[in-house]
């Protein structure tokens, strides 16, 4: 499956497995995400919608690479932590909503496959959640630049899973040269 | 003519100089595609396409590459923007 542009928007012809892949990918993206994990238990928080909690960089790895630090430095760790406090939430919401929105127009192409087409506001979210899923995938592989399929044992449980990094990979480079940017 | 009110600002630390301006930089990672991370700048930043893909080689050969700079608020607002677009971004006092 590759995006192309079409004059009904933009269009990819998936595969009933193609869907059934992409929709599982999406479903665990959601699944990883979750919800916030801080309760608001400070009234005040809770009015302006903010987790009262510590919140801290996520312990697993794939989950860190979606909700990075936003300072490296390790003086400025409390700034850290306030980024985080005051932002991750937001941060959560705009990639389950992404993910949520490529779910929802998988459905009805899980038994036979079929046509997708995307509006722009729709590419845009299907390349975020296309390079989230890359992102984790990547980081459970620990990939790098340059590895290939052929680093794998065909045997080894992840070369599946390489597979099907390097697929998206594809997919979304597909999406890419359907699109202009389009300055926010 | 007039000028905007003085506010009383926190005490900051030390350390911190006011002149001294904040920098958001993007750090390589072996995921994102070429393609999307000079998409993603030219995007948010509305750069061309010529500064944003010297900026994605600087990212992918040198490991890193400063994109904006401003002040703290701006750069904390860019890191954001570029998380949400799934690029490994942080902010410093340059």
């Amino acid at each position: 499956m590759r995006f192309k542009k079409t004059r009904r928007g933009i269009e990819g012809k998936l595969e009933a497995v193609e869907a059934q892949v992409l929709a599982q990918c999406a479903g665990e993206l959601l699944e990883l995400l979750g919800d916030s994990e801080a309760v608001p238990d400070d009234p005040i928080a809770a009015m302006v919608g903010l987790p009262s909690g510590e919140v801290t960089t996520p312990g697993d790895p794939a989950l860190a690479r979606l909700l990075p630090d936003a300072y490296a430095d390790d003086a400025e760790a409390e700034a850290a932590r306030d980024f985080r406090r005051y932002t991750e939430a937001d941060l959560r919401a705009g990639k389950r909503a992404a993910a949520s929105v490529g779910l929802a127009q998988l459905q009805p192409l899980l038994d036979h496959g079929g046509r997708l087409v995307l509006d722009r506001d729709d590419a845009d979210l299907w390349l975020s959640w296309l390079n989230d899923v890359r992102l984790v995938l990547g980081t459970r592989l620990e990939v790098t630049e340059d590895m290939t399929e052929d680093d794998l044992d065909p045997d080894d449980p992840r070369a599946q899973v390489l597979q099907i990094y390097g697929w998206l990979g594809w997919v979304q480079e597909s999406l890419l040269t359907c699109l202009d940017p389009r300055v926010s | 003519m007039t000028a905007p009110a003085q506010l009383d600002r926190p005490e900051t630390d030390e350390s911190t100089t006011p002149d001294r301006p904040w920098v958001t930089i993007v750090w390589n990672d072996p995921v994102n595609l070429m393609s999307y991370v000079t998409f993603v700048l030219m995007e948010l930043f509305g750069y061309s396409r010529e500064k944003a893909e010297v900026l994605m080689l600087d990212v992918h050969r040198k490991g890193r590459a400063v994109v904006s700079n401003g002040t703290r608020e701006q750069m904390e607002h860019d890191v954001a923007r570029l998380h949400a677009r799934g690029l490994w971004a942080t902010l410093q006092q340059d």
